[in-house]
């Protein structure tokens, strides 16, 4: 693995092995001291097209746990805002020495373009680009719904086979839904994804999932697991923004994730969002910050999972015999 | 004073052998005694060579004026002529747009001045192709360009209203809309073919219907004001099903498809690489049949290249940041060839009514397009069929590299082209310009 692009490009074997290491880095985040020298001396670069602080932040603190000098670069009021292309960005970071680039991009494919290019040799990893992949978010979620879900006991190892997962909300925009259909399935888990025909891609047919329009019927006939939400943007209502759904109201009578619905999910069962939560659209505060809800765990995990990433694809974590070094390896240096 | 050239023993439509003499720019003679009449003729051995009337695109991009970083009309000519056309219609999305006679006038004489093949100008429908107010249609009609083919392509005229008017006013001198069919609001945004793999690519739809919807009032607006109407790059097998339904209602319409539309699908965009983002968009493998059926069966009239050259900085980035558009006109009859000829779907003679005779008629283009006949135009192209290349567009004529064939190996090449008896391409090579134009 040089590059993570897409969850698409990962078998079982490579998603396992990025959960158990992000299982290994998790550990060494409950020390007093969390710092790891691991990647000392290396540059990860931070290239943002588009805002997202959680996530910069995110892959920030996971690059500088394992000791590697980040760098972040923003966009805005950059010279990219005056015209300079993406090209010209990644070939200035080459220049400067990135081992690994990090981009969130507003176009489907800009990491996919970045890593085939030639423009920088470092890895690339994609933290989210238009509305293609999300495949840390996706790992991430994997990461949670295992260590809950997976056990009892030690979860090392395991995979996520005959777990059933809902995805709810907006399919159509969202690349944490492609990246999470695509990374669930790989694990063995079945998913539905709910949402109003509208919010649903013409071809999701060919996705390894299947396809409800009512999410009360699933949550009373598939019994889900565990169930997340997508975020639903406000503007998508309007004209301008395609006129997707009738109004915010109807969303959330329909699709809305709130007490009653809440109450139907199995006792077992979690509730997930990748956040940024919109309160009162597509998860009521009862839901949200019930003891269900593992939202700010997801954070949490989030940067056990980065570390991870960044871990396996600059320490050189190639052979899968070597994911269990960073545990060793880091409690001699820890 | 041109010279004369003896053709010997090549195949006229793909058609037996005959030797063929081209002298003071007219097919002179045809047939054993052409020799005896030949006055010091350029000899050409044309065994295994197949003799079609030069091509005639009815749609190709020279850019020029404005952006002739990409493309000039010299070298977008050169290209065509390399491909085997002697007539090109210069779209009229140029930038200032072709939408005044002062604009054909000069699109025409730049043409004319490189000498590599007839420019034929396409006025825009429409003002500055914003598609409110008609362009002064009749004044480039009788303008020097004598323009008969009108088309905003690259947007679509979708006002019906416009639509209509424009049929009924270019009745007056005998034009053709040729339509852009794209429903603007179904397609804001659209990156590629909306279905299995944009979904997958997260990259905006350009679905079928946009394309289907316009054809299928176009027609029905055509038939209503007993109008001619062209319908630009047909590119989905619903398509070929309305222009199937309209002609056998007699509708005045014709159709044309691109070489790519021929032969590539949406899969290519899976590699996120910008030198497959066309408008219309690359469709799926059972368009691809449909319009390969299409064209054998005579529903679609015409191939045309849809040339559209870019310049390396507007393909050289992320596809949601590229132009739309790849070049056609040194790979168009090659394509055409291998998908519709070596698979035995059409003949030779077929190939020059859909490359030639055909666009020719529907443009207006008197002298291309002919047969090939004593005392007709010498406007006449020579393929070797056999002949295998691999595309390097490093190599191209076009001055722009964003053929979707790089590295692609494709049947056939263009051996040799006459424009009025004058070799412009000779021994698969572009003559010498300065022989082109002084001669």
């Amino acid at each position: 693995m040089k590059h993570l692009l897409s969850t698409a490009d990962l078998d079982v074997a490579d998603a396992v092995r990025i959960l158990d290491t992000a299982g290994s880095m998790a550990a060494t985040q409950a020390r007093e001291i969390k710092k790891l020298p691991t990647l000392r001396g290396r540059t990860v670069v931070n290239l943002f097209f588009e805002d997202s602080t959680r996530t910069r932040i995110s892959f920030e603190t996971a690059a500088k746990r394992l000791s590697a000098d980040v760098i972040n670069f923003s966009a805005k009021g950059s010279s990219v805002s005056k015209g300079e292309s993406l090209k010209d960005t990644a070939l200035t970071l080459q220049a400067m020495g990135a081992d690994a680039v990090v981009i969130r991009h507003h176009a489907s494919g800009a990491p996919h373009t970045l890593a085939t290019s030639g423009w920088t040799h470092g890895a690339v990893i994609n933290a989210g680009d238009g509305m293609h992949q999300h495949p840390t978010q996706a790992l991430l979620d994997a990461y949670t719904l295992r260590r809950h879900l997976a056990g009892p006991g030690d979860v090392t190892g395991r995979d996520l086979t005959g777990l059933r997962i809902a995805i709810v909300g907006d399919v159509l925009h969202s690349r944490v839904a492609r990246s999470n259909v695509h990374l669930l399935h790989t694990l063995g888990a079945e998913v539905v994804l709910v949402a109003p025909p509208t919010l649903l891609p013409v071809g999701v047919g060919a996705w390894p999932a299947r396809v409800s329009y009512h999410l009360d019927e699933v949550l009373a006939d598939e019994k889900p697991d565990a169930i997340m939400m997508l975020r639903v943007q406000r503007e998508r209502m309007s004209s301008a923004g395609g006129g997707f759904f009738p109004s915010p109201l109807e969303y959330t009578r329909r699709y809305g994730l709130d007490a009653r619905r809440l109450a139907l999910l199995p006792e077992h069962a979690i509730v997930l969002h990748p956040g940024p939560m919109n309160r009162g659209l597509e998860i009521s505060a009862d839901a949200a910050d019930s003891t269900r809800a593992v939202i700010v765990e997801q954070v949490a995990n989030g940067v056990a999972v980065r570390m991870a990433v960044l871990y396996l694809l600059l320490a050189g974590g190639d052979a899968p015999a070597r994911a269990a070094a960073p545990t060793d390896d880091m409690k001699v240096d820890a | 004073m041109t010279r004369n050239y003896l053709l010997r023993d090549v195949s006229p439509l793909g058609e037996g052998t005959t030797d063929v003499l081209l002298a003071d720019g007219i097919i002179a003679a045809i047939g054993a005694g052409a020799e005896a009449q030949a006055q010091d003729p350029v000899i050409i051995n044309g065994s295994g060579l197949v003799l079609l009337p030069g091509l005639v695109d009815l749609h190709t991009h020279l850019r020029e004026p404005g952006r002739e970083d990409a493309e000039t009309v010299r070298s977008g000519t050169r290209a065509a002529a390399m491909g085997g056309f002697t007539a090109v219609h210069a779209m009229a999305n140029t930038t200032p747009t072709q939408d005044t006679a002062g604009v054909v006038e000069q699109v025409w004489r730049l043409g004319r001045d490189a000498g590599w093949v007839d420019v034929r100008p396409i006025g825009a429908v429409t003002v500055g192709l914003e598609g409110e107010r008609l362009a002064e249609l009749g004044a480039m009609a009788e303008s020097a360009a004598q323009v008969r083919v009108f088309s905003d392509d690259g947007k679509c005229v979708h006002d019906p209203v416009v639509m209509r008017r424009a049929l009924e006013y270019v009745k007056a001198f005998d034009g053709v809309i040729a339509q852009h069919a794209q429903e603007p609001r179904l397609t804001e945004g659209a990156q590629m073919h909306e279905g299995v793999v944009s979904a997958e690519l997260g990259l905006a739809g350009w679905p079928a219907v946009a394309e289907e919807a316009i054809i299928a009032r176009d027609v029905l607006l055509a038939e209503h004001v007993g109008s001619r109407l062209h319908v630009c790059h047909l590119s989905t097998a619903g398509s070929v099903e309305i222009i199937r339904w309209a002609k056998s209602r007699g509708i005045d319409v014709t159709a044309e498809v691109t070489p790519h539309h021929l032969i590539l699908t949406d899969e290519l965009a899976r590699g996120y690489d910008p030198v497959f983002k066309v408008n219309p968009p690359l469709r799926t493998q059972r368009d691809v049949e449909a319009v390969r059926e299409g064209l054998a069966d005579g529903t679609i009239d015409i191939v045309a290249t849809d040339h559209a050259p870019h310049t390396r900085e507007d393909k050289d980035c992320e596809w949601g940041a590229a132009a739309f558009g790849m070049t056609g006109l040194e790979t168009a009859l090659s394509v055409v060839q291998e998908t519709m000829v070596d698979t035995g779907r059409m003949t030779w003679a077929d190939v020059a009514r859909v490359l030639s005779t055909t666009p020719a008629r529907i443009g207006r283009v008197t002298d291309h397009g002919r047969p090939i006949a004593v005392g007709e135009p010498a406007n006449l192209t020579l393929v070797d069929p056999g002949i295998r290349r691999v595309v390097v567009p490093e190599e191209q004529a076009t001055h722009s590299v964003n053929s979707p064939f790089r590295g692609r190996e494709l049947a056939g090449c263009v051996i040799a082209t006459w424009l009025r008896g004058r070799a412009t391409v000779m021994d698969g090579s572009a003559c010498d310009e300065s022989v082109v134009v002084s001669s």
